[in-house]
């Protein structure tokens, strides 16, 4: 049967995406960041998952104000990375599972979760920088993949609480599959950061620390966390960490926090990276 | 509509909500039109008539063609959307930020350098007041 061993959350900010396709890296600005990535590269080398089950929003890329799902399941057997105004990223194609996709999307609405079915999606910057960092710079990536689009750009995002439920809903699922899968689950977005108006810019750190605190060991706690908090507090982009919910809600109530990395900024985010592995 | 909301309070943000987006429907469909490469030769040919493709208001209509940023964000504007035609401009999401908070490029990017915008002082309307 299929497995979820272990989560990811990572920030998953554009800016990010452009360093590594121009070979900027390792410079002054970015080499800090990519080098706090270092580790998790390796810790991905003995991981190994056979699928990556990737919660990400689109940035009005494959979504654009015509049609807002709140969460659309990608059943694809490939997204091709999409054009964001500057042509589309030179980073391989994404390979999806849709024998997987399929039997996620069954069980989660039987489940009560009335997702979107997406048999065809072009995806952006906030499903492929998440797979550069924590593989670099591959021919392939090593794995396929299933998205999650979650909408955060329209407020009111889903709840973090909801979030949190979908990730059990979504762990059911996969553990009822019957192919021997070993599952990694992405929880991308975030941190605090605001890119809008004169409040551009703001960065909580201390409250992205508690954020990550109340993650791995309070999630019951961490997922009431309400909206008018993320937006205060967080910004008003800072409220995609909702997301990270749905990554915590697949993995076991037990994990072992086996490597945590911040550092403000990636122009005008915080980034938050953490990877968590199942414990009994 | 008009009703008090939660986060009015939080200065210098506007909360892209269902008033907002029903707002600024046309002027957030235009910006995104600019993401593909051909949109953006049309739009550079005759701007105007290219913009009339997209029923917004006057208001809207002058704010996107005159780069009033903030202004664009009042009338309904998404910052996913406006940042696709600050894109077009050559304006990158960083620089955009320089511009709406009205630091500009340098000061704004000092500013994320150490630490960014701290949330103390930065919470409600009422801190802004004697600013
Ligand atoms: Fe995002």
């Amino acid at each position: 049967m299929a497995h979820i061993s272990s989560g990811v959350a990572c920030s998953h900010v554009p800016a990010l995406g452009v360093a590594s396709d121009t070979g900027i890296s390792g410079d002054d600005y970015y080499g800090p960041i990519f080098k706090g990535f270092e580790f998790s590269k390796q810790w991905m080398e003995q991981e190994k998952p056979d699928l990556i089950f990737l919660v990400y929003n689109d940035h009005c890329t494959a979504f654009d104000a015509r049609i807002i799902p709140t969460f659309a399941l990608g059943c694809a057997s490939e997204y091709a990375p999409a054009d964001e105004g500057w042509g589309p990223r030179p980073v391989p194609v994404v390979k999806g599972h849709p024998e997987l996709s399929a039997h996620i999307a069954q069980s989660l609405v039987l489940d009560s979760f009335d997702i979107t079915i997406m048999n065809e999606m072009e995806v952006d910057h906030g499903l492929t920088v998440p797979l550069t960092m924590m593989f670099g710079q591959p021919d392939q990536w090593p794995c396929p993949v299933v998205p999650l689009a979650v909408n955060v750009v329209q407020y009111p995002a889903p709840l973090g609480s909801r979030c949190y439920a979908l990730g059990k809903a979504i762990r059911k699922a996969i553990e009822s599959y019957p192919e021997d899968l070993k599952v990694c689950v992405f929880g991308t977005g975030g941190m605090s950061h605001q890119l809008q108006h004169e409040r551009a810019g703001l960065i909580n750190s201390a409250w992205d620390e508690r954020f990550m605190n109340l993650l791995v060991n309070d999630p019951d706690q961490g997922s009431m966390i309400e909206h008018i908090e993320y937006l205060r507090e967080a910004g008003s982009e800072g409220i995609e960490l909702v997301m990270w919910y749905v990554m915590r809600g697949a993995l076991n109530r037990n994990v072992e926090e086996i490597h945590r990395f911040y550092h403000v900024p990636a122009s005008n985010t915080a980034v938050g990276h953490m990877i968590l592995e199942n414990r009994p | 509509m008009g009703q008090q909301k939660l986060y009015d309070d939080i200065p210098g943000t506007i909360v892209f909500d269902s008033d907002q987006a029903a707002k600024g429907y046309q002027l957030n469909q235009f910006c995104i039109s600019l993401r593909l490469a051909p949109n953006r030769e049309a739009f550079k040919e005759n701007p105007e008539s290219y913009i009339d493709q997209f029923p917004m208001t006057p208001e809207q209509r002058e704010a996107a063609l005159n780069q009033q940023w903030n202004r664009l964000l009042e009338l309904g504007g998404n910052i996913y959307y406006t940042s696709k035609l600050a894109a077009y401009h050559g304006i990158n999401f960083q620089e955009l930020a320089g511009l709406m908070t009205g630091k500009g490029s340098t000061a704004y990017r000092e500013m994320m350098v150490a630490g960014g915008r701290p949330i103390d002082g930065n919470r409600y309307k009422s801190e802004w007041e004697d600013k």
